[in-house]
Formats: C-alpha cells, structure tokens, sequence
C-alpha cells in the first residue's frame, strides 16, 4: 500500500539528495580552487553556501512536520532519526569547503609554496568518501557505508603525512610559515570532510540495519 | 613545616569512564505472571487462535496488537476464560498463572475471575449508584461490612484515579458520568476485588484524548500493584503505555518483545509493516 507517508519521505529523500549534490560540488569547486589558484571560484563556493543552509532548514522543517503528523515508528522512525544526523553532517561539510577557499583566497594572495603532494590525495580521498556515503544512503547500503568507514583510517594518516611534508617547508625557511600553517588548516579541513562522511555512514548502517555503531570499532564484516 | 597531608594513594584509581549497559528486555528481570504455552482456540471448527505460547511478566503492561479478527481479544479474554461463555467455543494447551493452568479439571472460574479483572471497550457500568457500582463484587463475594465496603470503595476510586471527581456524589447513577468516567469507574469495579491481573480491551478506544491520556497514566499508575494486559488498535497507545507488545497476525503470535524494539527495530518485515502502516 502506497502510504501519504511514503511520498513525504521520497519528498524529503529527494531534498537531501539535492543537497548533497550541492554538497559534493562544493567540495569538488574547492579543490579545484585550491589546485588551480582560483580566487573568483573559491568566492564563488563561498556565495553558494548559503543555500545549503537554506535546503537544512527546509529539510528540518519538513522532518518535524513529519514526526508531528505521522508519528514514524520502525524503519520510517529510523529513516526519520537518520535523515535528522545526516543533513547537519552535510552543512557542515558545506561549511568546510567555504573554509578551504576562504584559505585558498588568503593563499592567492602570495606566491605558489611549492609542489604539494599530499594535500591533492588527501582531498580526492576525502571526496569519495563523502560521495560513497551519499551513495550508501541513497541505495540503503550498510555493506558501503562500512567499507567507506574504514577508509576514514587511511584519510587520518594522510594528513599526518601532509602536515609532516608542510612542517619540512617551515623549517627549510620562515617565510613559508604563514602559507604552510593556511594548509596545514586545509588538510584539516578534508579530513573534517571525511569524519563527516564517516559519521553518515554509520547513520545508514543504523537505518538499514537498527544497529547504532558510533564509537565502536567498525570493520568492514561486522 | 607543616605538611599537607594528600591522600595521594595509587590505590585510587581515577575513575572510569561510565559504561553504559546493554538494555535488557524487562521480561528477564521480574518474575513471571502468566505462562502461555502452545495454546490453541476453537469456535466451534474455526481455528482462531494457532500454538501461542508466551510469558507475561509480572508488574508489567504487555500489549497485543494486530489488525481486527488476528486474535488478540480470543486471547486475551482466554486469560480469565471469559470465552468460556460462548457455545461450542474451546481452548487447548495451557495458560498458567503463577504457575498453575488455569485450563485444568476443576478450576474455580469465579475465583479465577476474581484474580483476573477485565476492562471492556465499551464502559458497562451497572444502573446503580457509583458507591453501590463498586460494592457489587465485594456483596456477592460475601462481603457485608459496611465500614469495609466503604473502605474498598474509596481505596478502588482513588486507585481509579477518579476519587476526586466523584467523591462528594457517591450516591448518584454511575451513568450520570462522562465517558471517561464510567471507564475508570468500571476500572474501579474491577479494583474492587482486589485481582492481581487486569485485562484490558481496548479500553480507551470510545474515549477523546483527554480522557485517553487519563486512562493511560491510570495504567502506569497501575502497573506498581497490578500485572496488566492490554489490546489496543491505537499503536501509539501500545508504544506509550506497555513495556512489551505482542503482534498478532491471523491467529498467530507473529513476534513478542520489548515494546521499544517492536517499535523501533521489529525483527519481522510482517511487524514492520503493519507498525508503519503499511498494512492493517
């Protein structure tokens, strides 16, 4: 039976997927700012945020309209509660990308540093996971969601790695000081970026699976 | 100098972070009421009930849930042998309160009935005064002082929580009352008798919500002296009030836990549907 509830819900599905595709352009814009020196697109991410908010709010509206009315109980309760952790994961993942091209403009503002390495993969990485836990929610896939979560180990030491290669050029000469602290903030950022992704994902595996699994040790089999 | 003495001791250890424990189903913890094991109902060649078997803690609200003719009320009203009174109508298998079957050879139906009250759907008060409402149990059962059918009485409605409404109309007709009313009289009726097990069903489906709410917090009220179990159309009402919930489906127990897992992560797709909606 086609429920009243049931096009409330791919109402409020279809929303949170059109911000994550916002959510996932605006990562995608910032770090081709970040690579390519593009002042006028990191402002441009920067305009965009508010947007997203604007769909968070919508989406908060609609998810407590939901409970009022309907009063969701099993999967739909659990849809419910996911959505509600899910969406402020993807602000703030939103706000992270306006974080990184408000750098990039600082860092535009001065000489390239140098070849960077880690940085680049760090953030391809974050990326993915962040499109792989839209994936995992939109297909209601626990078996994703906890491979992406296991990746979120990979990302940690990467930025290490970047931190490491940006502390190198501090130390070479103190003119780089400056520049080096504005990414080691971005490699935080990304990494930010993928804790977010991480904490989605295990919303779908509570949704799929009624499991809670935050702060527990995941592996990609339990 | 004098020195400051600081217990320093390693033997204290600095305290672990809190661990917080596993929920357990209640059924676990308290001691059992009602023990039902692979119990079959008939109305003559119908089936309606098929090899239920369940543990209905004691102290406890157990609700029954299911779409209309799954059996929840042939159950329920075969906890206190009420269906005995229907022709042709038989069960099978054993239900047993504190561990005796109540089905046995030679069981005292009237004393069961006492032990086990039951609420109606539809409040059935006598047309009698309130007072004398109240009374009616305790005067067939041989009780004649007055002092102590007063007592009872008072104790019964404010149990009820309907002693303060009522209190200085005592002698008026019990169907002077609201809906409301007559159904926590009826609760009281039953009180009366002093049972250990109230059935309920469906007790606050003919009411409006003030009324509900009033009957729903008279049950958690209840639950301190009284094992309850109730059968309700209204989930929310199930989800609210009962600490277990049983979901029948065509004669059948279709899953019986926690009322928070039925609730929110029923093992069961038929559970789950029908707790969403989507059947029913």
């Amino acid at each position: 039976m086609q429920r009243h509830f049931d096009r409330d819900i791919e109402d409020i599905k279809d929303l949170l997927l059109r911000m994550g595709a916002m959510v996932e352009d605006a990562i995608t814009q910032s770090i081709r700012a970040l690579l390519e020196r593009d002042t006028p697109l990191a402002e441009e991410v920067i305009a965009n945020d508010g947007r997203i908010d604007q769909m968070e709010l919508e989406i908060d509206r609609r998810t407590l309209e939901l409970i009022a009315k309907m009063q969701p109980a099993a999967v739909d309760l659990r849809f419910v509660a996911a959505i509600m952790k899910i969406t402020p994961e993807l602000e703030r993942i939103a706000d992270l990308a306006q974080d990184v091209c408000e750098r990039v403009i600082e860092l535009n503002r001065e000489p390239p540093l140098k070849p960077m390495h880690a940085i680049p993969r760090l953030a391809q990485d974050a990326q993915t996971m962040v499109r792989q836990a839209l994936d995992a929610f939109v297909r209601g896939d626990a078996v994703l969601a906890r491979k992406v979560i296991t990746q979120d180990d990979s990302v940690d030491q990467q930025t290490e790695q970047s931190f490491r290669e940006l502390l190198t050029y501090m130390l070479e000469d103190p003119r780089n000081i400056s520049r080096a602290i504005r990414l080691t903030f971005v490699g935080k950022y990304f990494e930010r970026m993928a804790d977010g992704a991480t904490n989605v994902c295990e919303m779908v595996v509570y949704l799929v699976e009624g499991k809670m699994i935050k702060h527990t040790p995941v592996t990609q089999s339990s | 100098m004098a020195s400051i003495d600081m217990d320093v001791s390693p033997a204290t250890p600095k305290a672990a972070p809190p661990v917080v424990p596993e929920s357990k189903p209640p059924a676990q913890e308290t001691p059992l009421k009602i023990r039902v094991a692979n119990f079959d109902f008939y109305y003559g060649a119908v089936k309606a009930l098929h090899g239920i078997s369940l543990d209905i803690p004691e102290r406890q609200v157990t609700a029954f849930i299911g779409p209309s003719g799954c059996g929840k009320s042939t159950f329920i009203r075969s906890i206190n042998r009420m269906n005995d009174i229907i022709p042709d109508a038989h069960g099978e298998g054993t239900i047993e309160i504190d561990g005796r079957n109540i089905y046995a050879p030679g069981t005292d139906v009237v004393a069961l009935r006492r032990r086990v009250g039951m609420v109606f759907q539809k409040s059935n008060p006598f047309p009698k005064s309130i007072y004398d409402n109240i009374a009616y149990g305790l005067r067939i059962g041989g009780v004649h002082d007055k002092r102590r059918i007063t007592e009872v009485v008072e104790r019964s409605l404010i149990r009820s929580a309907l002693w303060d409404e009522v209190k200085d109309r005592l002698h008026t007709s019990a169907l002077t009352l609201s809906g409301g009313q007559q159904q926590r009289l009826c609760i009281a009726r039953a009180l009366a008798v002093d049972p250990e097990i109230l059935l309920m069903d469906e007790p606050a489906s003919a009411l409006d919500p003030i009324a509900t709410t009033k009957i729903e917090e008279l049950i958690w009220d209840l639950k301190i002296n009284y094992t309850i179990v109730i059968v309700t159309h209204n989930m929310q009402q199930a989800a609210r009030v009962s600490d277990r919930t049983a979901f029948f489906m065509l004669g059948r127990l279709v899953e019986y836990a926690d009322t928070k897992t039925i609730f929110m992560n029923p093992k069961e797709k038929m559970t789950e549907d029908y707790v969403t909606g989507r059947f029913g």
